[in-house]
């Protein structure tokens, strides 16, 4: 089950935490995998520890133009890309009445539209193909909002809704698109949180754990196999029951 | 009949699945072809690779016809 030898599949954000978990668990699957990402010393050292079939595709998604060069260059690494996973996204928290429109644009371009123009430079492939998935890594607070996060959650929340008018559009041609929300994560952005955030937080979460990224990299595996064919404009909630939604 | 109408013709009747004489000057993808819009954007892309040429986003939405799409690949290449 889940077997992807042969396919090839691009990850953004593949130097953050949630992103190598998913290059990894994609890779073990038997996919080739294109790590993206804007820091290249994590991405090449993944790509050491994968060995044969990894990739790295620096880019720095708030620059459209490379955003643009990306699904080109990971094609003429791979040869196609038969799954796409948007996981790289950046936050630049502050209350509303105080976000500055350059907080609000930065975290919409590289979270929303940087996410828009990935799925479009792929989508020509995927549609010759007859066969493609897009994984949109979204958030819990797409769904719920979060105080401090009015930018984050609705470039999250526009992620979902993008990802649906682009599932209705090509499902007939094999291609899905789904996205995964995720809730608290152990990552390095949760590290810094103190135990009072943590217990404040966890007070909320009734599995009473955190999840982890091998987590989340499990749900992409699912929805970018062959036996989740089916299932196209989902959102697969993983938050230990935070939100039953 | 030009070469570029027969490989235009070829595309659309490979792609729709369509029988060659349906595919006349004025027969229109979508309400004569059967096509439905995903198809149309299909058929430019197959146009573009075929021809070696580029069709802008504002030029593809005008080809709805064979005879468009002839008319225009005529012009550009």
């Amino acid at each position: 089950m889940f077997d992807l030898t042969g396919k090839c599949a691009l990850v953004t954000g593949a130097s953050g935490g949630i992103g190598a978990d998913i290059a990894r668990a994609l890779h073990s699957a038997g996919a080739s995998v294109g790590l993206s990402g804007t820091r290249v010393e994590p991405l090449e050292a993944l790509a050491a520890e994968l060995g044969e079939r990894a990739f790295v595709l620096p880019c720095n998604l708030s620059d459209m133009e490379a955003v643009a060069e990306l699904p080109k260059q990971a094609i003429a690494a791979m040869g196609s890309v038969d799954i796409l996973v948007n996981n790289a996204g950046i936050t630049r928290d502050n209350l509303f009445m105080r976000m500055s429109d350059d907080e609000w644009q930065s975290v919409l371009d590289v979270n929303l539209t940087a996410t828009m123009k990935l799925c479009k430079g792929v989508m020509r492939g995927m549609m010759k193909a007859r066969w493609g998935r897009i994984v949109n890594i979204s958030s819990i607070v797409g769904a719920t909002g979060n105080p401090g996060q009015a930018n984050y959650a609705a470039s999250k929340a526009g992620m979902i809704a993008m990802g649906k008018s682009l599932a209705y559009e090509v499902a007939s041609r094999g291609i899905t698109v789904n996205a995964i929300a995720p809730g608290f994560i152990e990552t390095a952005m949760t590290d810094k949180l103190t135990e009072d955030q943590k217990g404040g937080i966890l007070a909320q979460v009734p599995a009473g754990r955190m999840g982890t990224p091998n987590e989340i990299a499990a749900a992409v595996i699912y929805l970018a196999s062959a036996e989740a064919s089916y299932v196209t404009g989902a959102t697969l909630h993983v938050n230990g029951g935070m939100a039953m939604l | 009949m030009s070469d570029i109408a027969d490989r235009v013709k070829k595309i659309v009747v490979e792609h729709l699945g369509v029988e060659e004489d349906k595919v006349v000057e004025g027969a229109s993808f979508i309400d004569d072809l059967g096509a439905d819009s995903l198809d149309t954007v299909e058929l430019v892309m197959a146009f573009e690779e075929e021809f070696g040429i580029e069709i802008p986003d504002d030029a593809a939405e005008n080809i709805q016809s064979f005879g468009d799409a002839v008319k225009f690949i005529s012009e550009a290449a």
